[in-house]
C-alpha cells in the first residue's frame, strides 16, 4: 500500500514550474530513488514533502493523512525526517548535541521545565543524551561525540546528518544526495547503513546522482526532468526506458 | 554552547570504550557552582566599596547586567536582534512607576505588572515580525522604540513628559524602606542572580539546544522538529519581561524616571555591550555590564567623546575578538592553565 502519496503536486517559482503535475507513491518499507538531471526539481520535491516550501497546488498524504498544509516541525512529529544536500550542521555545537537536537520532536520538556531545571527535564535530558549517543555509536561516529561539529570532515558531516535525522525516529527518511562528494569506501558504508535502516522498517526516499548506488539500493526509481515524471519503476525497467536514456543516462553514461 | 559539555568534559582523556559510561544529568553543574561562587564574591562588594557612590554603581551594574544578559539570550543564543530593549526597560519602569505615583500600588505588585506589560508588547511586535526569517525583528523593534520614546515624552499627564516621573516610592519590606544604595544592592544582587540562574538553566535545557540550533540554521532546526517561530517568540517575550524587571528595579531605586534613559540610544548601547561582552557567551554580559557601568563614569568629562570611544571599541573587538571579552578571557585562561580547547563556548 502507498505510505507516501503525492497527487498532482505543483510548485511554481515565478514563471518557472519547478515541480509540475507530479503524481507518485512510495510504498511502506520501500527504498525509492529520485533521479534526474540538475534542475529537474528533485530538491524542490524534497522541500515540498518536508514542508520547507508550500505547494502551489496538489496534495501530499502520509499514511492516509494530508500533510501538505503542515509546518515542517509538525511533519517531523508525523514521522518525516530529512538530510540536506547543502549540509545544515550546527557547527558550534558538539557532535552529540547535534544529534540531541534530533530528539526534539520525540521529547516534551518545555521552557518552564528548562528555566527551573525540573526533575522531569533532567530525566528527559539523560534519555535524550543516551539515545543520541546510541545513534552516533551505531553510525560509527561515537568517538567524535564530544568534538565540535565544525571540526568534522565532509563525510563525517553527512553521517552526522543521517544520525541526527534518525534520532527523530522517522518512518519516512528523506536523504538528499547522501553520498555526493564522498570517496568509495564511505559511499559503501552509507549504502550499507541505508539498507540496514530499511530492514528495520524505515521507508526511504533518496535523491542521488551515483547511479551505481541507486541501481543497487533502490526498489524503484522515479525519474524527473523539468519537474515532470518521465519514468518510474524498478531499476532494470528504468535503465532501458528510452526517455530516461535520452534525458539523463545518455548524457551521463561515461561517469555513471 | 556553554552547557551540556560539562558532562562530557569529564570523560575527556579517558580511553573511549564502545559505550562510554555517561553520568547522570545533575541539577547543579560546574557552571552552576561557578555562578554561585561569582555571586558570593559579588556579595562582598558593598563591604569593600569605599563610599556610597561606588555602591550605587554596584546597583546599576546589576540592573545593566539584567538588561544585557537578557538581550544576550535573545541575540546570542537565539540569533535575533532587538533594537527596543531600552523600550521594554522603559515600559517596566514607567508601568511600575506610574502605578506607584498615581495609584499608590506597591512595587512588589507594580514590578511584575511592568514585566507583564513589557512581555505583552513584545508578544504584539513578535507575532508578525518573527514569522519571517531574517532581520525583521530588528526593524520592527527599531520602530517600536521610537514610538515609545514619543509616548514617554508626550503623555505628560501619566509620565510627567520630558520633566520625568517624580515621586516614585521605593521598595519596602514590612515597613522597612529599601531606598538606600546599600539596601537596594541586595535586592538587585538577588534579582540579577536569579536572572543569570534562569538563563543558565534555559541554555542548558532541551529548549536552549533548540535555540542554539535555530540560531545557526533555521532550516536545519525546522527539519528536526523545532518550532522555530514559537521559540523565537517565547524567548523574545521572556527577555522583554526581564528588561521590564530591570526597569522596575531602576525606577524604584531612582524614585524617578525620565524618557531619555529608555531611548533608542540605550537600545543601541545594549546591543553594543552584548557584542563587547561576548555575543552568545554566557559570561559575556558580566563584562558588558561592567563596561557599561564603569566606563561612562570614567569618561564623564569627555562628553560625546564617550560614544566615539565605544564605537571604536566595538569595531576593534569585532575585528580582533569576535567572541568579545568573554572569549578573550577564556582564551587567556586556557593558555595560562593549559586546558585543552573544549567543544563548547564559555
Amino acid at each position: 500500500m502507498s505510505f507516501l502519496h503525492i497527487a498532482d503536486l505543483q510548485r511554481n517559482f515565478g514563471g518557472l514550474r519547478a515541480v509540475s503535475d507530479l503524481t507518485f507513491s512510495v510504498a511502506r518499507g520501500e527504498i525509492k530513488a529520485v533521479i534526474g538531471p540538475n534542475g529537474a526539481g528533485k530538491t524542490t520535491l524534497f522541500n515540498l514533502i518536508a514542508g520547507v516550501t508550500p505547494p502551489s497546488s496538489g496534495q501530499i498524504t502520509l499514511d492516509g493523512a494530508r500533510i501538505d498544509q503542515l509546518k515542517p516541525y509538525q511533519r517531523v512529529e508525523r514521522g518525516i525526517a530529512r538530510t540536506f544536500q547543502n549540509l545544515q550542521i550546527f557547527k558550534d555545537m558538539t557532535v552529540l548535541e547535534n544529534v540531541m537536537v534530533g530528539r526534539h520532536a520525540r521529547t516534551r520538556c518545555d521552557v518552564l521545565h528548562g528555566l527551573f531545571r525540573t526533575r522531569a527535564a533532567l530525566r528527559e535530558e539523560e534519555a535524550i543524551r543516551d539515545s543520541a549517543m546510541q545513534q552516533l555509536e551505531r553510525l560509527g561516529l561515537g568517538h567524535r561525540a564530544d568534538d565540535r561539529a565544525g571540526s568534522l570532515s565532509f563525510g563525517e558531516c553527512k553521517v552526522l546528518e543521517i544520525a541526527r535525522a534518525l534520532a527523530a525516529e522517522p518512518k519516512l527518511l528523506l536523504l538528499d544526495e547522501p553520498t555526493a562528494g564522498l570517496p568509495h569506501a564511505e559511499t559503501e558504508r552509507i549504502t550499507d547503513t541505508i539498507r540496514a535502516l530499511n530492514a528495520e522498517g524505515v521507508t526511504v526516499l533518496l535523491v542521488e546522482h551515483n547511479m551505481r548506488m541507486v541501481m543497487r539500493l533502490s526498489h524503484s526509481i522515479l525519474v524527473l526532468n523539468y519537474g515532470r515524471r518521465i519514468a518510474e519503476g524498478p531499476a532494470e525497467v528504468v535503465r532501458r526506458d528510452p526517455a530516461v536514456l535520452e534525458a539523463y543516462l545518455g548524457e551521463e553514461d561515461d561517469d555513471a | 554552547m556553554t552547557g551540556m559539555n560539562d558532562v562530557m568534559d569529564r570523560s575527556r582523556g579517558r580511553i573511549k570504550s564502545a559505550a562510554p559510561p555517561r553520568r547522570a544529568v545533575r541539577r547543579f553543574t560546574s557552571d552552576h557552582a561557578l555562578l554561585g561562587g561569582v555571586w558570593l564574591v559579588l556579595a562582598a562588594y558593598p563591604f569593600v566599596a569605599p563610599n556610597d557612590f561606588l555602591v550605587s554603581l554596584g546597583v546599576l551594574f546589576f540592573i545593566n547586567l539584567i538588561l544585557i544578559a537578557s538581550l544576550n539570550t535573545l541575540m546570542g543564543f537565539c540569533g535575533q536582534i532587538s533594537l527596543s530593549h531600552g523600550a521594554f526597560y522603559g515600559l517596566g519602569a514607567y508601568t511600575s512607576g506610574i502605578l506607584s505615583v498615581k495609584l499608590g500600588v506597591d512595587p512588589w505588585i507594580g514590578v511584575p505588572a511592568g514585566m507583564l506589560v513589557a512581555a505583552l508588547s513584545a508578544l504584539v511586535i513578535g507575532l508578525p515580525a518573527l514569522r519571517l526569517r531574517g532581520h525583521y525583528l530588528a526593524m520592527a523593534t527599531l520602530g517600536f522604540n521610537a514610538i515609545l520614546t514619543v509616548l514617554f515624552n508626550e503623555l505628560v499627564g501619566l509620565t510627567g513628559g520630558p520633566n520625568g516621573l517624580l515621586g516614585v516610592a521605593p521598595f519596602s519590606i514590612g515597613g522597612l524602606d529599601i531606598a538606600t544604595d546599600d539596601r537596594v544592592f541586595w535586592l538587585v544582587w538577588a534579582c540579577g542572580g536569579l536572572v543569570m540562574l534562569s538563563i543558565l538553566n534555559l541554555v542548558k535545557s532541551r529548549v536552549g539546544r533548540a535555540l542554539s540550533a535555530l540560531a545557526t540554521s533555521e532550516i536545519g532546526a525546522d527539519a528536526l522538529g523545532v518550532n522555530c517561530f514559537r521559540y523565537k517568540l517565547v524567548v523574545f517575550v521572556l527577555t522583554a519581561a526581564m528588561a521590564g524587571l530591570a526597569g522596575g528595579l531602576y525606577v524604584h531605586y531612582n524614585q524617578y524616571a525620565s524618557p531619555e534613559t529608555f531611548g533608542y540610544f540605550t537600545s543601541v548601547m545594549l546591543v553594543v555591550m552584548v557584542a563587547l561582552g561576548g555575543w552568545g557567551r554566557y559570561w559575556g554580559p558580566l563584562f558588558g555590564a561592567l563596561l557599561y557601568t564603569a566606563v561612562p563614569e570614567a569618561l564623564r568629562s569627555l562628553g560625546d567623546f564617550e560614544l566615539f570611544l565605544f564605537g571604536l571599541c566595538m569595531i576593534l573587538v569585532l575585528l580582533f575578538f569576535p567572541g568579545g571579552i568573554a572569549a578573550a578571557v577564556s582564551t587567556l585562561g586556557n593558555r595560562l592553565f593549559g586546558k585543552k580547547k573544549a567543544g563548547g563556548r564559555a
